[in-house]
């Protein structure tokens, strides 16, 4: 694997376009563009403040930049590198702000969640949305870019608005079952919103486009429950991965359990563990079983090398402190495989940022504080 | 007590009453007559002698002085001796009695002891028997209670495990609210301050947008104005949505369904294959497989029956049907896998294990996997029936208009593809009647030469009948066909007045140059007959050999051969 040279950047504000020609990062209050492949920089912008985040539209046409605290958006283009945009939400503030999935709306939210202001940059037309509520993921938008979900709180009862991206027209409101709304998350195909509630109730409610509730499931009560929720992209399965070190699949014509995996402490079941040894005495050892994982190989850069563990396994386990709230146990990132076979699941408090599938699904590529881990899975199906 | 010993063993024959008279001793009355008795029998006149000297003998041994002594030849006794001797056996006889009455009194006292201690001892014995099973009650209550402790003692444990948790849990989430309280908190906080910030600071920064130029919108459409029909039609597309997604999941279980319906059917097929294959070898068992004969006869029905209607296994009762029969065929395929391994188990305890147990094994498994794969198939119908009882629910009017404009559809595009070719058969008619057209003018322009050829050639040849044209024949042969030319050559105009002569769709009349008399006619009607006039498929190539005689109505005829492979609409529009 060859890597580049090192880039600055500030704010872990670095992102391709979704066309993959280009790489935006942000230095400061500069906005540097680069060409994917030769690594030149073809565009440098300047921002009035230090950037907080940047995001590219859909269309990779536009450059959104975010300056929370003077509470400003810069809009910059690619084709016209003069053409300038700048949304001032005044004495409101600035939250968060985010595109539309048609790229030509913005998104911002105000401070204290006030309201979220859409801005229209084809007609300069300005639409509000009141009492969105800020809670883990209260936003979201359909794959296809049609509808977009909404989670408010009035009078301490949770609701979720639906609108039709094209015109902002509200297409549904209605009340949720739930006690404290943390997130909501539209399946791949459009058709159905999945919504859980806050660690403190295990709950997670189903309701179709439009607004009719189709199913809950909860698993148990009382302890801690959902960490985190993640569509497979057939939208067949919907896995949830619970504060008790579990993940639970509910299937779509049922909306019942049909598989739970469990993470013990120590391994016993899977096909291999491959853990990582340094040389280097200072860092410890970090080790990460897969499900269904069958064999693979790895690369490792010079300092590093994996060995096979022989089973069963004792994964070291580092005991979180009760007393905390929102304590690092739980399965806490889940990541499906574009066709459906494979899941990943993070469980405890290991420093992995970020997991994800290669678009090819096979390999997993795992994003630790200080290690770049890629994983290629090699199945045991036998070519013709 | 050697005396008494003594005593007894003198008066050996005073034992046997020995006894009785014991207790009337103390009466001395009774003594003397005892006494006399004794005495009657032990001495009598002649042995006197000898009576004295035993006597003697015996008081010697009993340690009194003697009673007499041998020194004088008289019999006489010394009574005083004899006296004293009496006096100390007296004595000696009441001691004797005396310490037999005491020991007498002393077997009593014994006997009544050990009587007194038998008692005691069966006393003593129930008493022990009682408390040893006293014992073993208190024992076994004790074990009980032992029991009853350590469940209580686990109940106890598990409560306190439960205790626990509850508590853990109730720590985290109160520590949850604490840390929301905070958030919560400190928001609120900040909201206040920029509340005074605020109200204090008089200028307010307003909202504003500055965009150099508007940007066209991403798909290049115009936006439209936010109307009823925008709404319907935004509740329209999500209604669509909504709908292709259940119909193709609806697809995808019909699929689903309709080959678990043939693997069900397969099971059955083999399972009633199984029962009646056995049919044969059971009849010759026991009576009651008479039942299973007629039942699987009713089976072998059945599987013809279900075959047939394997089309209408999508009513409620033919599913049934299936699952009942289904059933069926297991319990008894169960039964008889059942029935084989009780005698499979006979067999066995009489012959060695090893033979039948592999195979009793291997049909156990097979069971359970069947087992398996049919509770499997009956939660997926059960499944599939919830869902398209769910499915065949009356929608809304809505998705009712929606579907009935789909029907339409199909026959709408129909009809489109039906007119697009109709459309093109119409241009092609078009082109050929263009080509007719066409060559009916060129064939008219022909004609009309040839018309005037032969008026010529008739002129001359009429002109020849007399005897003065010989020499002009040959020119005239040549010229025909350099009339042709000509003709075709010549001014258009001609032409055109032809065609619009011949325009109009009544029958064409063909101007002759002359043919008034009789022999014309004829001499023209032959020629016409002779010649040569091959039907055409088209009319397009209408020959220029043909001649015509000057009857329009057999030119009509002529023309109408040649033009009867194209369709009644030509005909008309033709010249």
């Amino acid at each position: 694997m060859n890597f580049s040279e090192v880039f600055k950047q500030s704010n872990q504000l670095c992102k391709v376009s979704p066309d993959g020609k280009y790489l935006a990062t942000c230095v400061q209050y500069r906005l540097v563009v680069r060409d994917v492949s030769t690594l030149q920089i073809m565009h440098l912008y300047t921002c009035l403040d230090q950037i907080s985040h940047m995001e590219w539209s859909s269309d990779s046409l536009f450059i959104l930049c975010a300056m929370y605290k003077r509470g400003l958006v810069q809009v910059w283009s690619l084709e016209q590198p003069d053409w300038h945009c700048k949304i001032d939400e005044g004495s409101i503030g600035l939250v968060s702000s985010r595109w539309s999935p048609d790229g030509r709306h913005i998104l911002n939210t105000t401070e204290f969640h006030l309201r979220i202001t859409v801005w229209s940059l084809c007609t300069k037309a300005v639409s509000y949305i009141k009492y969105p509520k800020a809670c883990q993921k209260g936003i979201d938008f359909s794959r296809d870019g049609s509808y977009m979900a909404l989670a408010e709180r009035r009078d301490c009862k949770d609701f979720v608005s639906i609108f039709v991206c094209d015109d902002w027209h509200l297409l549904r409101h209605f009340e949720t079952e739930t006690q404290d709304l943390a997130g909501l998350e539209w399946s791949p195909n459009g058709c159905v919103l999945a919504v859980w509630d806050s660690c403190l109730e295990y709950k997670v409610l189903l309701y179709s486009l439009d607004g009719r509730l189709l199913s809950t499931y909860s698993a148990y009560e009382w302890s801690l429950g959902v960490k985190s929720v993640s569509w497979s992209p057939s939208s067949q399965f919907l896995a949830i991965g619970s504060y008790d070190e579990k993940v639970r699949i509910i299937n779509h014509i049922t909306w019942k359990k049909i598989a739970q995996f469990e993470h013990p402490a120590t391994v016993e079941s899977t096909k291999t563990v491959y853990k990582e040894v340094e040389r280097r005495p200072a860092v410890g050892t970090d080790e990460m079983s897969l499900h269904n994982i069958t064999t693979g190989s790895t690369l490792f850069n010079t300092q590093s090398k994996y060995e096979i563990c022989s089973l069963p396994v004792q994964i070291p386990v580092v005991k979180p402190d009760p007393d905390r709230a929102n304590p690092k146990i739980g399965v806490s990132v889940l990541a499906f495989s574009s066709d459906n076979h494979y899941l990943a699941t993070k469980n405890g408090g290991f420093q992995v940022h970020s997991l994800n599938w290669h678009c090819s699904d096979n390999s997993l590529i795992l994003l630790g504080k200080e290690q770049l881990c890629l994983c290629y899975m090699e199945t045991d199906e036998e070519d013709k | 007590m050697p005396e008494s010993s003594l005593v007894k063993d003198g008066r050996s024959s005073s034992v046997e009453y020995g006894a009785s008279p014991l207790r009337q001793f103390s009466q001395s009355s009774l003594l003397l007559h005892r006494n006399s008795y004794m005495l009657g029998t032990f001495c009598t006149e002649h042995n006197v002698q000898q009576c004295l000297s035993h006597i003697n003998q015996e008081i010697s041994s009993l340690g009194l002085p003697p009673v007499w002594t041998e020194s004088g030849n008289s019999s006489e006794l010394n009574i005083v001796a004899v006296l004293n001797c009496m006096y100390d056996l007296i004595q000696l006889h009441r001691r004797g009695l005396r310490t037999l009455e005491s020991m007498e009194v002393e077997q009593l006292k014994s006997s009544s002891n050990i009587d007194h201690l038998q008692l005691t001892i069966t006393r003593l014995k129930e008493q022990l028997e009682l408390s040893k099973r006293e014992n073993t009650g208190l024992l076994e209550r004790e074990r009980q209670l032992q029991l009853k402790a350590k469940s209580l003692q686990s109940c106890l444990k598990n409560e306190k495990e439960e205790v626990q948790k509850l508590q853990n849990i109730i720590a985290s989430r109160a520590s949850q609210y604490n840390h929301e309280m905070k958030r919560k908190e400190r928001e609120f906080n900040k909201l206040k301050e920029r509340l005074n910030q605020l109200l204090v600071d008089k200028k307010e920064k307003k909202q504003a947008i500055d965009v150099l130029n508007n940007i066209g919108r991403a798909d290049g459409k115009r936006s439209l104005w936010k109307t009823e029909k925008t709404e319907a039609k935004h509740e329209g597309e999500m209604y669509k949505t909504l709908l292709s997604d259940y119909d193709a999941r609806q697809r995808e279980l019909v699929l689903e369904n309709a080959e678990l319906r043939k693997v069900l059917q397969q099971m059955k097929k083999d399972m009633v294959s199984i029962l009646s294959s056995r049919k044969p070898a059971v009849k010759s068992d026991k009576p009651e497989h008479s039942g299973v004969q007629a039942r699987s006869e009713e089976e072998e029905e059945e599987v013809f029956d279900s075959s047939k209607e394997s089309v209408e296994l999508y009513c409620v009762h033919a599913r049934e049907k299936l699952t009942n029969s289904i059933r069926l065929q297991w319990r008894r395929l169960k039964s008889h896998v059942e029935r084989l391994d009780s005698q499979a188990s006979l067999v066995q305890m009489v012959e060695s294990k090893d033979t039948d147990a592999v195979p009793q094994e291997t049909q156990e498994e097979e069971m359970d996997r069947l087992k398996l794969e049919i509770q499997q198939c009956k939660d997926f119908i059960q499944t599939q029936q919830q869902l398209l009882q769910q499915l065949s629910s009356p929608c809304d009017e809505e998705t009712a208009s929606l579907l009935s404009n789909c029907y339409m559809l199909q026959e709408k595009e129909r009809l489109g593809e039906e007119w697009k070719t109709l459309e093109e058969q119409r241009k092609i008619f078009e082109r050929e009647r263009k080509n007719f057209t066409e060559a009916a003018i060129r064939l008219s322009h022909e004609r009309k030469a040839f018309e005037e050829d032969r008026a010529t050639w008739l002129k001359h040849q009429f002109l020849n009948l007399s005897p003065f044209a010989d020499s002009k024949k040959t020119p005239l042969l040549k010229s025909k066909s350099a009339f042709l030319i000509s003709a075709e050559t010549e001014a258009p105009e001609k032409l055109i007045k032809c065609h619009s002569d011949t325009a109009s769709p009544t029958p064409r009349c063909v101007p002759l140059a002359s043919a008034s008399t009789a022999d014309l006619y004829r001499t023209l009607c032959l020629i016409p007959e002779n010649s040569s006039v091959q039907p055409k498929t088209n009319g397009e190539h209408v020959e220029e050999s043909s001649m015509f005689c000057g009857d329009v109505f057999v030119q009509h005829q002529q023309w109408e051969h040649s033009e009867d492979h194209t369709p009644s609409q030509e005909k008309n529009s033709s010249i």
